[in-house]
């Protein structure tokens, strides 16, 4: 099981392989449909993003509310492909994590060999356990999309699985060379 | 029979517990059924996967927190008596206010949105649910309700096969949903297939067949037989715990079916993440 933390240096992503245990702490972002879509504007609109996310770890995650004495509900990954529309440009200005579920489009994969990026997988519907490893939530941005809206996460050894490491392999293609 | 009088009140608590219950506590078939999967599984991966989603439901369960943070769309089957009466307001009602209750008193997320297409502006209590009512003979309110997340229910699909396609075209079209599917509706996953009435009356079928308990067979027995074919297959298919290899691909899969049309074999294939949230009551 490799430790490592967020943001993550550079050398620790070198050393990521598909398939890869790993347990993470530090810093990330969350984000999924909605703030995805909001960025992504601001981005062709050629205006700044809210958050900086050169080196940054996001993870796309809409929580569940905290009940009383939570740091945060319980918040496992969600489906990535619908953020790929989004992630290319997120990638181009130095995005160098991405954390959810599931399958990721080619143009994902080329833009992630490219920048030089990982994808970890959560696992998903996990959530009660993953929270466990979230320590502390801040709102930063959006705050009127509820669930969808930019939070900042401290986690701390949470668990996870590389599926697309920094040289495009991938996880979720099987040796007999089909996707599923 | 005479007429049975009930207070929405009633009908409200009912709806407030089964979608609070549904979020928190996973159901004894599904239990089972992932910890035999454990046992079967030859991975260490697959084994920690399916470990780790035994834990979940375990700290979810104690802590009465949901053990998926998509608490999902409310979807309720019911099959109301036609002698009942609500007293004082009417069944809707009732029930989006006990819908309302669970997911802001019972900390669940609230996913639904005003508009599809151009306001998307979150409702806040995760009203509207989906209702289905059924009026059948008798003086009680039958309740089936589940929490239906979205990572499952984009993978579903629905196709117009026609008499010719035979049981055969069936296999086809689920196993070409399931693949589609793969890692992305958390497997392992539950199927459920409806087969036969009109286009509507298939995906409402396939719904119904996530909403049973996975340890039922269909009772006609070439459907039951069927049923345990496409499991075993799906199974071979190696998508495995979060989609990460291994030999359980899904948990369970169930057929509903209904008399068609000659011309047609309408075919929809429902499916649901490995925690298949549903409750029932009786009122």
């Amino acid at each position: 099981m490799k430790k490592i933390t967020f943001p993550i240096t550079e050398e620790q992503l070198k050393d990521l392989r598909c398939g890869d245990r790993v347990l993470a702490s530090g810093y990330l972002y969350t984000a999924r449909d909605a703030a995805h879509k909001r960025m992504y504007e601001l981005l062709c609109e050629g205006k700044e993003l809210p958050i900086d996310v050169d080196g940054q770890t996001i993870y796309y995650v809409g929580a569940a509310p905290a009940k009383p004495g939570y740091a945060v509900g319980p918040c496992g990954p969600t489906s990535s492909y619908r953020m790929d529309k989004y992630a290319p440009s997120l990638l181009d200005r130095g995005l160098k994590v991405m954390i959810g579920k599931g399958t990721r489009s080619g143009e994902v994969i080329e833009s992630m060999v490219k920048n030089g990026a990982v994808y970890l997988a959560a696992i998903g519907g996990a959530a009660a356990l993953i929270a466990k490893s979230v320590k502390k939530s801040e709102l930063v941005c959006y705050e009127d999309l509820g669930t969808e809206a930019i939070y900042r996460y401290e986690v701390e050894d949470m668990p996870l699985i590389v599926a697309i490491d920094s040289k495009g392999n991938n996880v979720y293609v099987r040796s007999r060379g089909t996707e599923c | 029979m005479d007429i049975r009088e009930i207070s929405s009140e009633e009908i409200t608590s009912a709806v407030r517990k089964l979608f609070m219950d549904c979020n928190y506590y996973i159901g004894e078939d599904i239990s089972q059924a992932i910890r035999n999967a454990r046992e079967n599984e030859d991975s260490e991966l697959a084994k920690d996967v399916l470990q780790q989603l035994i834990d979940n439901n375990n700290i979810a369960a104690n802590e009465r927190i949901p053990l998926c943070q998509d608490t999902g769309m409310a979807v309720l089957f019911v099959e109301y008596g036609d002698k009942v009466v609500v007293k004082d307001g009417n069944f809707r009602s009732a029930v989006e206010e006990g819908v309302r209750r669970a997911y802001i008193e019972g900390y669940l997320r609230k996913s639904v949105v005003t508009d599809p297409v151009f306001d998307r502006k979150n409702t806040k209590d995760n009203t509207p649910a989906i209702i289905h009512t059924e009026i059948v003979e008798g003086d009680k309110i039958h309740i089936t309700a589940g929490g239906k997340g979205f990572g499952s229910e984009n993978m579903s699909a629905i196709k117009m096969l026609t008499p010719s396609a035979g049981v055969e075209g069936v296999k086809k079209f689920v196993f070409e949903t399931v693949a589609h599917a793969g890692p992305n509706p958390c497997p392992p996953m539950v199927v459920g297939v409806g087969i036969g009435g009109t286009f509507e009356k298939a995906a409402q079928l396939a719904k119904r067949a996530t909403l049973r308990p996975i340890n039922t067979s269909h009772p006609d027995e070439r459907y039951a037989k069927l049923e345990e074919e496409l499991l075993g297959e799906i199974n071979k298919m190696d998508i495995g715990p979060a989609g990460l290899g291994g030999k359980t691909s899904a948990l369970g899969l169930n057929i509903e079916t209904y008399p068609t049309h000659i011309a047609g074999m309408p075919v929809a294939v429902n499916i649901c993440c490995h925690a298949c949230r549903h409750k029932e009551v009786t009122i």
